[in-house]
C-alpha cells in the first residue's frame, strides 16, 4: 500500500472513530478492505481507495469504518471481570440501591451483544434476587452492521462455544438450522443504540457499571485520556469501570483507581478517598 | 500432571486433540471405541474423558453411563466432542452425567475455553 493511502485511510478513520492505525497495520487495512472492494465490484483495494479520493461517499466510509473497527467477541470474555460483576459489584449495588431497586449498566463497545448478552445471562441467573427491580443494560458499538447482529441475537456453532458454558446454551438458546439464538427473554433486557464515544455522553444518562473494554487500546493517549474523564462524569461517586485486560488508567486519568488484586476493575478516585479515609 | 483419555474411533481426530491437549499439559491415553475407553477407565481412571459420540462396539453415550455406573467412574470429567449439534443430543448427554459439550469442528481455543469452564485448567 502507497504511504499517502495509508495516510488517507488513517486520518478517515481517526476522524470517524478515533481509531488509530500504525503502519504496522497495513495488513489488517488490506485483508478487512479488499473484501469490500469486491464487493462493489471493483478490481482491487487501490480502485477502493481511489473511490475514497475522488468521491468520500457517506455509505462507503461507514463500511469502511466498520470493517476496521470491528473485533471478534466471545461470551464471557476472560470471566474475571464477570466473576467480579457478579461476587463483587452486584451484592454491593443490591445493598446501596436497595430503595431505589434501579440499575444501570453500560456496555460501551458492546459490538456483536457477546458482552451485554453475558451480563443479562448473569442478572437472569439471579433473577430471585432481583425481583422487582428495573435494570437497563444499554449496549453501544460505532458500527451499526454489529448492532443489527447483536439486536438478533443469533450466533455460529462457534461463537456459542467460546466462553458459554453449555448448561447456558440449553437454557438460553435454541437451534436455528445451524446457527443459535439467544431467547427473547434475554434479548429484550438489552437496549442497543449506535454510539460514537467521540461524542458527548450526556444523552445517555448515568450508570451504575460501565464495561469499556478493549477499546481504549484503539486510541491516541490523548483521546483514551479524555474519554476516561468523560466516563467519570457518567457514574456516581461509588459506580465500577471494567477496562479491558491490557488496559490501565495509569498515566491516563486520575478520576479512576484500581482495585487492588480485582484485574481490569476500577473505581472513582472519590470512592477510593472515601474509603481511605474511613479506613 | 493431569491425565486425559481421548475417545475417537477417528486416527486423525485422536491426534489433533493429542496435540492440542499436551500443549496444555496434558497426560494423554487414546481409546479408539467406547468398549476400549471403559477397559481403559476400569484399568486406572484418567482426570478428564474427551468423548466422541458415534463409535463401532460401543458408543459414547454407552460409555459414560457405564462409567457413572461403575465404582469412582462419577469422578472423571466428561466432555463430549461430537458432531451431533442439536438440542436432543446435547441434553441426552448432559442428564447421562456428561460436564461439558463440544461440537465438532472444534480448535484449539475451543477446548480451552470449554476445559477451563470445568475447572481442570
Amino acid at each position: 500500500m502507497r504511504k499517502e493511502d495509508f495516510e488517507l485511510l488513517s486520518k478517515i478513520l481517526k476522524e470517524r472513530s478515533g481509531l488509530v492505525l500504525s503502519e504496522d497495520k497495513i495488513y489488517l487495512l488490506e485483508s478487512r478492505l479488499t473484501p469490500i472492494a469486491r464487493k462493489k465490484g471493483m478490481e482491487t483495494l487501490d480502485d477502493l481507495i481511489n473511490e475514497v479520493r475522488l468521491r468520500r461517499k457517506e455509505d462507503l466510509l461507514s463500511e469502511i469504518t466498520d470493517a476496521m473497527t470491528t473485533n471478534e467477541s466471545f461470551f464471557f470474555r476472560d470471566n474475571t471481570p464477570f466473576d467480579l460483576f457478579r461476587e463483587d459489584v452486584l451484592p454491593g449495588l443490591l445493598q446501596s440501591r436497595a430503595s431505589s431497586k434501579r440499575l444501570r449498566i453500560w456496555c460501551a463497545a458492546a459490538s456483536t451483544g457477546q458482552e451485554p448478552y453475558s451480563l443479562a445471562i448473569i442478572l437472569s441467573e439471579l433473577e430471585a434476587k432481583l425481583s422487582g427491580w428495573k435494570i437497563d443494560i444499554v449496549g453501544t458499538d460505532l458500527s451499526r452492521s454489529v448492532l443489527d447482529k447483536a439486536r438478533a441475537g443469533i450466533y455460529s456453532q462457534f461463537e456459542v462455544q467460546r466462553g458459554l458454558p453449555i448448561k447456558l446454551l440449553m437454557k438460553y438458546f435454541t437451534q436455528a438450522g445451524e446457527m443459535w439464538q439467544i431467547s427473547e427473554k434475554i434479548r429484550k433486557m438489552v437496549t442497543y443504540k449506535p454510539f460514537n464515544l467521540l461524542d458527548s455522553f450526556a444523552a445517555l444518562g448515568t450508570f451504575d457499571v460501565i464495561f469499556c473494554r478493549n477499546v481504549l487500546i484503539y486510541f491516541h493517549q490523548d483521546t483514551k485520556a479524555q474519554v476516561l474523564d468523560r466516563l467519570r462524569r457518567q457514574l456516581p461517586a461509588d459506580g465500577t469501570l471494567f477496562l479491558g485486560a491490557a488496559e490501565t488508567v495509569l498515566g491516563l486519568s486520575d478520576k479512576f483507581k484500581p482495585v487492588p488484586g480485582k484485574r481490569g476493575m476500577y473505581v472513582t478516585a472519590d470512592h477510593a478517598d472515601q474509603v481511605r479515609k474511613a479506613g | 500432571m493431569k491425565s486425559c483419555l481421548v475417545v475417537d474411533d477417528s486416527k486423525v481426530i485422536r491426534k489433533v486433540a493429542r496435540r492440542i491437549l499436551e500443549e496444555l499439559d496434558f497426560d494423554i491415553r487414546e481409546a479408539v471405541d467406547g468398549q476400549d475407553a471403559l477397559d481403559s477407565c476400569l484399568n486406572d481412571l484418567p482426570d478428564v474423558v474427551l468423548l466422541d459420540w458415534n463409535m463401532p462396539v460401543m458408543n459414547g453415550l454407552d460409555f459414560l453411563k457405564a462409567l457413572r455406573a461403575s465404582e469412582g467412574g462419577d469422578k472423571p470429567v466428561v466432555v463430549f466432542c461430537t458432531t451431533e449439534n442439536d438440542m436432543s443430543h446435547i441434553s441426552a448427554a448432559i442428564s447421562a452425567g456428561a460436564d461439558e459439550y463440544i461440537m465438532k469442528p472444534f480448535d484449539r481455543e475451543i477446548i480451552e475455553s470449554k476445559f477451563s469452564q470445568v475447572g481442570i485448567i
